[in-house]
């Protein structure tokens, strides 16, 4: 195995991604035409990128396994997008935004990296806003911002509880635009099932038809994964049902490490569970904590309507724990405060597992029509999921796994260890570090995907203009399509008793309850154990009917659910190894006498990027430091 | 609770589909329609039966994967509410439940209760977009937007995708749909400057699908799970005809 190059440029930290990019080499107009680029997905960071791709003359295939790419989970993203704009005149600045996310991600992230992240954000919210992207507006017409969790600046854009979709929608004109120009040839109902590599290349993928249930290949000069994270791991997330982590975990087995799985970010606010058959949590932005404050009853158990429960015997248990922040403390630290009232019995509703996040002071002091300006979609949803109405009554919320800090490992030009092999947006391990701010995925993605890729792709694909087109032919499309035909054929020939979902069901229980929101050595040992138990009696019981040459949604979960389980056993795996708690990983050994996270950066300021050594062998942990030249590392206190 | 659904049922798009009967017992009032639909397949697995293919993804109403034609209505009895977002608690126990997919010559069927809705993808690439290149935008408060457009280009742009509009309509017309892309655009200026040329290409890619002509009944709007308003194909007729006066054919 290689050694770990990020490849990190030198140079001060504001002017290294100029002068890098600066560097890079060009690939001429007329050469372009006659390169090939796979992107796989079809959110913000997949869409940008094949659209500005396409801007630049490449020939460029986008697949999605949705009917359009207007689906793609990006669209469910709520509260905003975060940029260094300074309109609220709060001091405000790239620098400061860069300082915010290594801080909220626990001094996990790589510093250059996050740097370029907040450097291009402030384009990212032009190009949108050029784009016809109806972010919100001041009575003045300028652009509007609000607050979001963890920071003490107003930076974060909004289009009303619908940020992502309008930014995605935005996307997928543009996306639209190079489809009518034909430099984008769209896939939809696809999904991708493994990678190809050509002479130590990523020179293709294959991919199954998901209506006709027919394995197809698909070449080209380099290939783009943005096919986001692998929260569904959990079976109950914020996540569409559809999101997998199959096309990175292709990736992964044929040589692309895999860095940081066990950094998941457990979102503080979720409709909580209702019914036994539920297999999605509903999100109420983090944008509501603004507004809204957390409490529980004072006495254990206290089965009261919470009207009747009096102020005083109200326990506001952030802005009693956490006074500088208060509601707005980052999402990992708000997320476990609840979990520990609710262990210690103070949780309300009929499970005791939730919390209210109440809006009666907001409504009296901002009026019913401010709240409804602000929230009015999310309090409808809200109302329509439970039937409550939170305008007369507070939310009940608790923490659901929403977001995958960890994903593909990749250098600074964001290619994963399989060269021209790329990784954008949540499925890399990205800029994030151990822990997400709010409003700054959508950033990331977008930066990405318009900004970012397409400057260093340009770089790689410039030693292919006299490579030719790809030849499909290639033992190794071969290979990879006798290997996918061969894993489909053995599930389908298991004809066993249990659905997918019910082993899903199963093994989201497992990673949940082991390697959750709280972790020890233990536990995590336990949870490999189970998930091994389980995945032998998946293979042995799993039920598929139909046939796997036609529209087949059982066959197609049952692939996802076979690859969780190994991506969950790598989960347990990394978060065994590391002997701290940072960010969203918490280790019930490693706490301070106040139960927050204990880092330990003499050790630990590493990335963990494994490497794939076969189904049954124990994976090898490469680290790549993290130096920190310019965040001083500080006990994170939100105090 | 328990229900007596009616499903339509159709191995792919060449077969002949019919209605198919199932009892379905014991759900629970605060499972969501797709909870009670995913139930229901369970049980057929466990059968050896084929279960019912229908799409579905983000299940918080925003994605616009999920439609199903409910009692005669796209996306069911209740209001500004997509399929995944209703819940069973707004049906009465016993009731019978008919469940289709969208019926419209321009979405044809695939399987079950799945249809092809590429006709809309189409509409959007004949002119969906606001032509600008990646890196050519200028800083976003250099033009002052005024509010009540920004909010009214948002109230058009909150259009999911969905189809409940063509379903909805007798004509199975897809106004509402393009309208409202065509508004967002049109009420902002950065839109303003292929308005003409935009609305000329879209209304006649609607055409060419299949899709019918509006005759205000004004269903597209009731049914939206949005809310989208019919207002919007008002504006979008002004757009074709100035487009048309300036020699748009």
């Amino acid at each position: 195995m290689q050694k770990l190059d990020a490849k990190i440029p030198q140079g001060p930290l504001a002017d290294k991604w100029s002068q890098y990019k600066a560097g890079l080499r060009l690939v001429n107009p007329a050469n372009k035409k006659k390169i090939e680029v796979i992107v796989v997905g079809t959110g913000l960071a997949g869409a940008g990128a094949a659209s500005s791709l396409g801007e630049l003359g490449y020939k460029v295939k986008v697949f999605c396994f949705q009917d359009s790419p207007r689906r793609a989970h990006s669209v469910a993203a709520q509260g905003g997008i975060n940029a260094a704009k300074n309109y609220k005149n709060d001091n405000d600045s790239i620098y400061r935004l860069f300082h915010d996310m290594v801080k909220g991600g626990d001094y996990r992230a790589r510093e250059a990296n996050v740097y370029r992240a907040a450097e291009v954000s402030n384009q990212v919210i032009d190009h949108f806003t050029a784009m016809g992207v109806p972010f919100a507006r001041d009575y003045g017409g300028s652009l509007d911002t609000r607050s979001f969790g963890g920071v003490q600046v107003s930076r974060t854009f909004y289009a009303k509880g619908q940020t992502g979709q309008q930014c995605l929608l935005g996307t997928y004109s543009s996306l639209n635009r190079q489809i009518a120009k034909g430099t984008v040839k769209l896939f939809p109902r696809r999904d991708m099932l493994d990678v190809v590599i050509v002479d130590g290349k990523a020179r293709g993928i294959i991919t199954r038809n998901l209506l006709t249930g027919e394995l197809e290949r698909h070449s080209a000069h380099a290939v783009v994964l943005a096919t986001g994270g692998y929260g569904t791991v959990f079976y109950l997330s914020t996540l569409g049902l559809g999101s997998n982590a199959s096309a990175a975990w292709s990736a992964h087995k044929k040589g692309a490490l895999f860095a940081n799985p066990s950094f998941i970010q457990i979102h503080p606010t979720s409709i909580p569970v209702l019914n036994d058959y539920q297999c999605k949590l509903t999100l109420m932005s983090e944008s509501l904590r603004n507004d809204g404050r957390v409490w529980v009853p004072n006495e254990k158990g206290d089965k009261r309507h919470p009207g009747e429960i009096p102020e005083a015997e109200r326990d506001y248990y952030l802005e009693r724990r956490y006074p500088a922040f208060g509601n707005l403390v980052p999402r990992d630290v708000a997320s476990r405060a609840a979990k520990e009232r609710c262990d210690a019995g103070y949780g309300v509703g009929d499970t005791g597992l939730s919390v209210y996040l109440d809006f009666k002071d907001a409504i009296e002091k901002q009026g019913k029509k401010a709240i409804e300006d602000k929230y009015g979609n999310l309090f409808e949803m809200y109302e329509k999921i439970t039937g409550i109405n939170p305008y007369t009554q507070p939310m009940r919320i608790y923490p659901a796994g929403h977001y995958t800090m960890g994903g593909l490992w990749v250098d600074y030009n964001l290619m994963t260890t399989i060269p021209g092999l790329y990784a954008i947006g949540e499925s890399n391990f990205s800029d994030h570090g151990a822990n997400r701010l709010g409003a700054s995925s959508l950033m990331q993605c977008s930066g990405d995907g318009y900004f970012i890729l397409p400057n260093t792709i340009s770089d790689y694909l410039a030693d292919d203009i006299r490579t030719g087109a790809i030849p499909t032919e290639h033992t190794s499309f071969d290979e990879a399509e006798q290997e996918v035909e061969d894993r489909i054929r053995r599930l389908m020939a298991v004809r066993g008793k249990q659905t997918a979902s019910s082993f899903h069901k199963r093994l989201g229980k497992i990673l949940w309850d082991h390697c959750g929101m709280r972790r020890d050595a233990e536990g995590l040992k336990k949870g490999m154990k189970l998930l091994d138990e389980l995945e032998e009696e998946f293979w042995g019981n799993i039920c598929i009917p139909g046939s796997d040459r036609d529209y087949n949604q059982e066959l197609e979960k049952a692939l996802k659910v076979a690859d969780f389980f190994e991506v969950g056993r790598l989960m347990c795996e990394d978060a065994l190894q590391r002997e701290e708690s940072c960010g969203a990983h918490f280790r019930e050994e490693h706490q301070t006498e106040t139960g927050e996270a204990k880092r330990d950066d003499a050790n630990f300021a590493y990335v963990a990027a494994w490497e794939y050594k076969g189904k049954k062998e124990k994976p090898t942990l490469h680290k790549e430091p993290l130096k920190f030249e310019y965040v001083e590392l500080k006990e994170r206190s939100y105090k | 609770m328990n229900f007596t659904l009616k499903i339509w049922r159709q191995q792919n798009a060449r077969a002949k589909g019919g209605f198919k009967t199932y009892p379905l017992q014991d759900v629970s009032p605060e499972m969501s329609f797709l909870e009670m639909l995913d139930y229901l397949n369970m049980q057929l697995i466990e059968k050896g039966e084929e279960p019912i293919t229908f799409e579905h993804d983000c299940r918080e109403g925003i994605c616009g994967s999920c439609g199903l034609y409910i009692n005669g209505r796209p996306h069911g009895p209740q209001r500004n509410t997509t399929t995944c977002e209703l819940h069973m608690r707004e049906f009465k126990d016993g009731e019978t439940i008919v469940i289709e997919p969208w019926r419209s010559r321009a979405f044809p069927v695939i399987k079950d209760l799945v249809v092809d809705r590429s006709s809309f993808e189409r509409i959007m690439h004949a002119g969906g977009f606001i032509s600008v290149n990646t890196g050519c935008a200028p800083e976003s408060n250099s033009s002052p937007i005024s509010k009540l457009l920004a909010d009214k280009a948002f109230d058009a742009a909150a259009c999911i995708g969905c189809g409940a509009c063509v379903a909805a309509c007798k004509n199975s017309s897809a106004m509402l749909y393009a309208a409202a892309k065509i508004a967002q655009y049109a009420l902002l200026p950065q839109g303003r400057v292929e308005a003409k040329e935009r609305v000329d290409k879209m209304v006649k890619q609607m055409d060419a699908e299949g899709f019918g002509f509006c005759s205000n009944t004004y269903g597209c709007e009731f049914d939206c799970p949005k809310g989208i308003s019919v207002d919007f194909i008002a504006l979008m007729n002004r757009e074709f005809f100035a487009a048309k006066s300036c020699g748009h054919k």
